[in-house]
């Protein structure tokens, strides 16, 4: 393993930082009070945006020899506790956002951590490439992503974003930087790539970019009845579609359980586009900022809060099921890239329309032969006790990362408002859930968690994952400077039942 | 059930936290779910109250920090030692308060000194700091405790009217600066309360004597409803607003 004191940086002095860190006093402006993306929680940080990296360097030896602790944080799209920290320091990447080195040859791409998805797009779609995996949203960061390891609606084909990384250069807590690689170092490189930004700072990512041959997307669309042809539907098309997802009407009971939308596409072949220069160009691809061309989306949040609740949800799931029954069906069309990857960015800041409470996401992987009892219960009950305004299901495959959320099977993705009345009964019921899909040999994914315990974390990581994975934490990171408060909740009571020492106590 | 992600325990800090008000208002917000940092001077009594709620509470509610409120200094690394231990505060809760024993022609500046820089001077010291905090978190809760005492300023113990007065004006200033910004400030204005403090202070005549759970209770009440003032007991508000509309030639004529 590659490791070497930091480029630049002959001591880790503060001679770089602002003048609130050599005074070794908080500024008490820095304080916010930083939300998650649901806005369904928040925690205080100190929050600290640095440019550069001897000064996250020289961050973390201030907050090790000062008794603080450290939390990580990209855009902030992470709908449960991972970007957020426990009231202590807060690193936001957001200004360390430099594309490093493009290679339109190669589709080699070198970037910050800050960098977001948005950024990259723009910046290499023009000379044909394209990310392999994208979210359902351009604006996370490339290190926020790496941390939970994300896929898109291409996880069967593609896998997760960390299959087309080709090197991550970490700084750990104790100041060395490391190279990791898939082929060198393979068992830190599957650590850290889903290690939820505890094992060090992510500098820098080189990611082996897609080539395109036009900025469209061949796209069909079709409704389907129920929760088995809802199924059925995105097993058959996985391969010869490179996305395939659907969206289920959650609050449609009975017979028509689990209907839906199965939307797929496809990249195009070289010369399916006549005008591939002009669809590959920003143009194209930027989403129209008004409804219909007239009405402004910017406010239409607003105007959502209005149906945000159970009769209102049900006509627009209803109207939205109609519509692929009968305008969409068996449609055909091109799409362009981002209109068909970021459906989320349409309606900016739709998490609002949830009201004061905010909203959260819960997202349940269960193997193939599971899934269609499994989704048929959880819609079931959530119909009965906490509705869910929102379903999205998505096929998926196995990957070998440590902290890894993919099965052989389907995943049901579901939004529910956050009422501070009714959460004892959410509590109660994504209980129920965590244990079916436990059940069913499931998995769960940290980007959206909010509802793991440790237990049901250490039942579907395994003991060997979570045993190598605290290890390398306390082998990088001995002091448990980077702790999110994700990390806190869930592996922090791990490591005692694993016989590991606890960390420092935070006082 | 709940989601321990979405719902972490809220920190107050009690300033004033061994006995009377203070150490009633601790196990009234450990009771409503809060994690308590105890502040006082008197270092044993501050410990035991922190260890008893620990006991009842669990582990992690309660911590105890002496400290004494007019070491004005210590205030800033203070507050940001118990931000790094606690790990967050959501409330400022201001209670400590003197009222020393002052005959009707007694005139000693010691005394009079003591009693603004406990009841006033400490206050800004605490909730200055947390309004810097509140105002940059956009939320949060400032409690200052001060006394219907401050309503009016009469013969029995004039430093102390002054410095209560100052502190129910200086809250009322704080609210209207930060209520913009998404700050609570709630000024709490008690009667007779069976502390230390009365005992000590020797007052001629008292009645509607409460304890200081009562109040602690109101304040809590009131806390989480977002009032502004209250009385405690409410009752108060009636006498007290007699004895703000008593014009000057009667109310000097008279010997409360």
């Amino acid at each position: 393993m590659a490791s070497r004191p930091l480029p630049g940086s002959t001591t880790l002095g503060l001679g770089h930082m602002p003048s609130p860190l050599q005074e070794e006093r908080l500024s008490p402006d820095r304080w916010q009070a930083v939300y998650n993306f649901g806005r369904s929680t928040w925690r205080p940080g100190w929050v600290v945006r640095p440019t550069r990296a001897d000064d996250v360097a020289a961050l973390l030896e201030w907050a090790r020899t000062h008794g603080w602790k450290v939390a990580l944080r990209g855009a902030g799209r992470s709908y449960g506790d991972a970007a957020l920290g426990n009231g202590h320091l807060l690193l936001d990447f957001t200004r360390m956002n430099r594309i490093l080195e493009w290679d339109p040859d190669t589709g080699l791409l070198s970037v910050e951590p800050g960098v977001t998805v948005e950024r990259i797009w723009r910046y290499t779609l023009e000379d044909g490439w394209w990310m392999p995996v994208v979210p359902g949203t351009m604006y996370p960061t490339m290190a926020g992503m790496l941390a939970v390891n994300v896929h898109g609606k291409n996880n069967w084909k593609a896998g997760t974003l960390g299959e087309h990384v080709r090197r991550v250069t970490l700084l750990t807590p104790r100041g060395q930087v490391r190279t990791l690689t898939p082929e060198d170092t393979p068992e830190e490189f599957r650590a850290v790539v889903g290690g939820l930004g505890v094992l060090g700072v992510i500098l820098e990512v080189t990611l082996q970019m897609k080539r395109v041959h036009s900025g469209d997307l061949l796209v069909r669309a079709w409704a389907t009845p129920d929760l088995r042809h809802t199924l059925e539907a995105l097993d058959t098309h996985k391969d010869a579609w490179d996305y395939v997802v659907a969206w289920v009407d959650g609050l449609a009971g009975g017979k028509a359980l689990g209907r839906g939308q199965i939307h797929v596409a496809r990249y195009l072949e070289p010369g399916e586009d006549r005008a591939p220069a002009r669809t590959l160009r920003a143009e194209h691809q930027d989403l129209p900022d008004n409804l219909f061309g007239i009405f402004p989306k910017s406010v239409l949040w607003r105007f959502m809060r209005l149906a945000m609740h159970r009769p209102g949800m049900r006509l627009v799931n209803l109207g939205k099921y109609l519509a692929a029954r009968t305008l969409a069906h068996h449609k055909e069309y091109r799409q362009s890239l981002v209109a068909f990857n970021f459906l989320l960015d349409y309606i900016p800041h739709w998490e609002r329309a949830y009201g004061a409470g905010g909203m959260m996401q819960y997202q349940i992987f269960v193997p193939k032969a599971h899934a269609q009892d499994v989704f048929r219960e959880v819609l079931r009950v959530t119909q009965r006790q906490v509705p869910t305004y929102l379903a999205v299901v998505k096929r998926h495959r196995p990957d070998d990362f440590l902290l890894s959320h993919g099965v052989d099977g389907f995943s049901l993705a579901l939004d529910f408002p956050v009422r501070p009345r009714r959460l004892p009964q959410l509590a109660g019921m994504l209980d129920y859930f965590n244990r079916l899909v436990l059940e069913a040999q499931g998995r769960f994914y940290f980007a959206k968690d909010a509802s793991l315990t440790p237990q049901v974390a250490l039942a579907f990581l395994g003991e060997g994952a979570v045993r190598r994975f605290l290890t390398l934490k306390d082998a990088w990171d001995p002091d448990g400077v980077l702790e999110s408060a994700l990390y806190r909740r869930i592996f922090a009571p791990l490591r005692e039942r694993l016989g590991l020492n606890p960390h420092a106590h935070r006082g | 059930m709940h989601l321990p992600a979405l719902q972490p325990k809220p920190v107050a800090v009690v300033v004033g936290a061994s006995s009377g008000i203070g150490a009633a208002l601790v196990r009234r917000l450990a009771e409503a779910d809060y994690r308590v940092a105890l502040l006082a001077r008197r270092r044993e009594a501050l410990e035991q109250n922190a260890r008893l709620l620990n006991e009842r509470f669990g582990p992690d509610t309660a911590r105890a920090y002496e400290h004494d409120v007019t070491h004005y200094d210590q205030v800033p690394d203070l507050f940001q030692r118990i931000l790094r231990e606690m790990e967050r505060i959501d409330a400022v809760l201001y209670v400590a308060g003197v009222m020393p024993p002052v005959g009707p022609d007694e005139f000693d500046f010691a005394k009079d000194r003591t009693m603004v820089e406990v009841n006033l001077l400490g206050a800004m010291a605490w909730l200055g700091r947390a309004a810097v905090h509140f105002r940059a978190l956009g939320r949060g809760h400032i409690v200052g405790v001060s006394s219907i005492a401050g309503d009016r300023g009469r013969v029995a113990n004039p430093a102390y009217h002054a410095s209560k007065a100052g502190l129910t004006t200086y809250l009322e200033a704080l609210r209207n600066r930060l209520s913009r910004h998404g700050v609570h400030v709630l000024t709490v204005k008690p009667g007779f309360v069976d502390t230390p403090m009365l005992a000590q202070a020797r007052p001629k005549k008292t009645f509607w004597v409460v304890s200081p759970d009562q109040v602690a209770a109101d304040i809590l009440r009131a806390m989480q409803r977002g009032k502004q003032v209250i009385y405690t007991p409410a009752r108060w508000r009636w006498v007290a607003l007699v004895i703000q509309h008593i014009p000057s030639f009667i109310f000097r004529r008279l010997s409360f």
